[in-house]
């Protein structure tokens, strides 16, 4: 993680020992200390610490609540009550828990949206931005079967529903999807290997973000002004400047994190899972939990089929589609300014996205009937429309504003108080990078 | 390394491509249990059928039993619910496929071929629905027959599907009746 | 300012749709498509808020009520009769009140199960043998087990109340519910709506007209020692509490933890905060 030229000097007899020997104290000293960061980072960029630490805090209570969870459909709900219970603390270690995996998706969305707003994954920064993506897929997948190990009523229908998305693939979908369930149904086989996986899918998210982590080394932190850093003047030591930033913006989002588990703790679950799981009976509402919501209303609005596709393989494709649209993000938006603070109509643009991202999650635990269908139908369009037709074109026909030539110019005019750029001016793009 | 292979590339290329080939079999050879062991193993394919007693089933009543690990309705139809069967035009079905697993593949759905030759009556089913496998409930929605409540697809009288994104009819699995009162599923 | 005029275009967006949607569904009180009927009512319970906590007196009126009626059709398999100190029985009280119980138990040094009363260690028995039994005993529905019951109800709430549930911290969603449809009997259903034969109408049930459940509580049905009203509200309401206690029991506790870590993650933040201000002094950012 380093960029060719170390600062660090071992002031120690051991500390040279070991840095002829291993350099890990080097490489601590090179990517967590003196790493230089854009001195102008706003309170989005802590994000990134938040997470590493949601991700730390969700491995260390999945650890201690396996030691007491049985895997098995006739006592895995039981000795989940058995953790709430009778296990010392073990209400609080659950809640964490299950908070935890809400709060590890809260932070991850405001992580993508300020990529999304700040251009974070332009050139240099694809490979970046692409692993966050495999990231946050592989937490979906997490997220997805830690919420079948308590097997209750929505632990099953959910895990029913979400693998009866691969028997939509034409013919190899029934093989793939007896695959993932060890038979016909959702059964113990299936509760087995999930709670297998979930184990070891975290460990996999730990190795992706090292890479994610190695591969923001190599290519520097971006910034709101999204020019790339050109003297050391637009710079701070990590250490102690983002370390303490970050650190207080962890602690706010523990602060947000703590009032649900302690005041909140079933305010984002479903009823429903506290309900031992009962095959023979489906629930009247199946609903995943809320961080898949806006997929789901994807899934659901398309109700007709599309030529050769019936609906259910469009729905499923269509829903595989939104978050394919992520990975290609880097490539689909053309303009040559990074920052949406530079580019007036992204901005807006970007802001319903928001809107409809949200509008689309709520539509998604409405049930689908009525005039939902029609409103998810629209919400899904537009969902589209923002990454193949918006962010396309806007590139190529939005007129950017100016931007300052460096960080330390915009953090200057900015501390000057007025905006710094002069009304309706305009200047070539900032190119570089 | 001996100095014609040196001098002889097409054998040299012809050992690396087969010391390739042959990692990668071997490869292969190793992973295929990793990924076997994840179909469904012995005890859940010797599914030993389920015989089913219907003597106490009146017209209009229906029961559920477990195959498979999935819910198998047994109804035996009221006059009203096989003439409503009968009458639906092949053309207006959305699956036009009986899926009847007692019969050729390509089966048309007719009433007739969702059941079977002198029980008309009689609709033995797999009773899950055809999007994404809930259990639909029984002698609900616009057509009388079944009604999904997960997503909202309507079965009729048969079993077959007229509304909602499910894409085919509600499967029917292998059955004989061994008596007039004995059903054996499987 | 701008994210501001996008949530309330947001909003504006949400309530025209909602209200598209309201229209379409044209009230049909004979045959309604969306239940409950009736929205639970709001009730105040002792164990909301930050602060909340169990009513002892209430819990153990709430116990004799399950023990006389409910229990009679629902178990409570979860429940251990040594948790039930936490109403506030000494160790003597518990043991007593567990001997009530007869266990069936087994096998012994000859092989035969045999029954014997219960003791602390022990959960409530279960009515009925098992699933099947309590299922045909009822007219084909197993009545739900208790343990959960009021985690395991809840109606939704809808937007935007499910965004002030938040800040209002409500978290009685099933204690409300099970109490209203205590309550909910003995209305008349409105003209020309079907109430299948062996059901009973309730406005407050979640998943339909009615219940097979009949009214199961009536005034003067359970003798109270400590001078509470004997009367089905009162009744309902203690059970109510009890059942929010049998599904959370650590709710007290888990409050109090909560308020001293919400307490000390402030002062934390403050001292973190002015550090930061310290160390990022003179640096224009």
């Amino acid at each position: 993680m380093s960029e060719g030229h170390s600062t660090y000097t071992p002031k120690t007899g051991l500390g040279r020992w070991f840095d002829a020997r291993m350099p890990l104290p080097r490489l601590v000293y090179d990517s967590f200390v003196a790493y230089p960061v854009p001195r102008n980072l706003n309170y989005m960029w802590t994000f990134g610490g938040i997470l590493s630490i949601m991700l730390v805090a969700q491995i260390l209570t999945g650890i201690v609540l396996a030691m007491h969870y049985t895997s098995d459909t006739n006592l895995a709900f039981g000795s989940v009550e058995k953790i709430m219970r009778d296990v010392n603390s073990g209400w609080l270690l659950r809640y964490m828990h299950a908070n935890g995996a809400s709060f590890f998706f809260v932070a991850v969305y405001i992580h993508i949206f300020r990529g999304l707003y700040y251009g974070s994954y332009k050139a240099p920064r694809e490979l970046l931005w692409i692993l966050g993506c495999i990231i946050y897929l592989l937490m979906m997948a997490t997220g997805f079967m830690g919420y079948v190990l308590p097997w209750g009523q929505m632990s099953f229908w959910g895990a029913t529903v979400i693998t009866g998305f691969f028997s939509a693939i034409p013919l190899v979908g029934d093989w793939i999807q007896q695959l993932l369930l060890g038979g016909f149904a959702v059964d113990n086989p299936t509760l087995n290997r999930f709670f297998a996986l979930h184990y070891l899918l975290p460990f996999m998210i730990a190795g992706v973000v090292v890479l994610h982590i190695w591969a923001l080394h190599v290519v520097g932190q971006s910034n709101p002004t999204g020019i790339e850093i050109k003297s050391k003047t637009d710079t701070v030591a990590f250490t102690p400047y983002a370390t303490i930033k970050d650190a207080f913006g962890m602690i706010v989002f523990l602060f947000f994190f703590a009032y649900f588990v302690f005041y909140l703790p079933n305010y984002l679950g479903h009823p429903d899972n506290y309900i031992v799981a009962n095959p023979l009976k489906t629930p009247a509402h199946i609903v995943p939990e809320w961080y898949f919501l806006p997929f789901y209303a994807i899934l659901r609005a398309i109700t007709f089929n599309i030529g050769p596709i019936n609906s259910k393989l469009g729905g499923v494709l269509c829903m595989f589609g939104a978050i394919a649209m992520l990975f290609l993000v880097p490539w689909l938006d053309t303009s040559k300014v990074r920052s949406a603070v530079y580019r007036p109509w992204y901005k807006l643009f970007f802001w319903l996205f928001v809107a409809d991202a949200i509008l689309l999650g709520w539509l998604g635990s409405q049930p689908a009937e009525g005039s939902y269908v029609f409103m998810a139908q629209m919400a899904t369009l537009f969902y589209f429309a923002f990454f193949l037709v918006i962010m396309p074109v806007l590139g190529l026909i939005e007129t950017p504003r100016r931007l300052p030539n460096s960080i330390t110019e915009a953090v200057l005019e900015k501390n000057k108080g007025g905006s710094g750029h002069p009304a309706g001016a305009t200047a070539a793009p900032q190119t570089k990078g | 390394m001996s100095a014609t292979d040196i001098h002889d590339p097409n054998r040299r290329d012809f050992l690396y491509v087969a010391t390739g080939m042959a990692a990668v079999v071997g490869a292969g050879a190793v992973a295929w249990p990793f990924i076997d062991q994840m179909r469904p193993d012995a005890s859940t394919l010797a599914l030993a059928s389920v015989e089913v007693d219907v003597s106490s089933l009146q017209p209009g009543s229906s029961l559920i039993v477990k195959w498979r690990g999935k819910p198998v309705v047994v109804r035996n139809r009221t006059e009203k619910e096989m003439k409503d069967g009968e009458a639906v035009n092949l053309s207006d079905l959305k699956d036009p496929i009986a899926r009847n697993a007692n019969l050729p593949s390509d089966a048309p759905a007719t009433d007739a071929n969702r059941t079977t030759p002198g029980k008309e009556a009689w609709m033995v089913m797999v009773q899950v629905c055809t999007h994404l496998g809930c259990i639909p409930l029984g002698q609900e929605g616009d057509f009388g027959g079944w009604f999904c409540p997960c997503h909202g697809s309507q079965y009729d009288t048969a079993g077959r599907i007229r509304k909602g994104p499910a894409p085919e009819n509600m499967a029917i699995p292998v059955f004989k009746f061994m008596s007039d009162t004995k059903i054996l599923i499987g | 300012m701008k994210k501001i005029l996008t949530s309330l275009a947001l909003i504006g967006l949400v309530a025209a749709g909602t209200a598209a949607f309201a229209a379409e569904e044209a009230h049909n009180a004979a045959a309604p498509t969306h239940f409950p009927i009736n929205e639970p009512k709001e009730m105040s319970w002792s164990f909301t808020g930050p602060f909340g906590t169990y009513d002892k007196a209430q819990l153990q009126r709430g116990l004799k009520v399950y023990k006389e009626v409910c229990s009679a059709c629902h178990s409570m398999n979860l429940v251990a009769f040594r948790t039930l100190s936490d109403l506030g029985y000494n160790d003597a009280q518990v043991k007593t009140l567990a001997a009530g119980y007869t266990i069936h138990d087994g096998p012994n040094d000859a092989g035969d199960m045999f029954d014997r009363p219960g003791k602390p260690s022990d959960h409530f028995p279960p009515p009925f043998a098992n699933e099947e039994a309590a299922a045909a005993s009822n007219g084909g529905a197993a009545p739900p087990d208790m343990s959960l019951l009021a985690k395991a109800r809840g109606v939704e709430r809808g937007f935007p109340q499910f965004v002030f549930d938040i800040f209002t911290q409500y978290d009685a969603g099933g204690p409300d519910y099970i109490h209203s449809l205590l309550t909910g009997y003995d209305q008349t259903p409105p003209a020309g709506m079907v109430i299948p034969e062996g059901t009973h109408y309730n406005p407050y049930f979640m998943s339909g007209v009615s219940l097979k459940m009949p009214k199961p509580l009536s005034d003067g049905q359970v003798t109270y020692d400590d001078g509470s009203p004997q009367t089905v509200d009162q009744y309902s309401r203690d059970v109510s509490a009890f059942l929010m206690w049998a599904a959370e029991p650590h709710m007290e506790d888990r409050k109090k933890t909560g308020f001293r870590v919400l307490v000390f993650l402030l002062l934390f933040g403050a001292l973190v905060y002015m550090t930061k201000r310290k160390v990022w002094e003179g640096v224009a950012h």
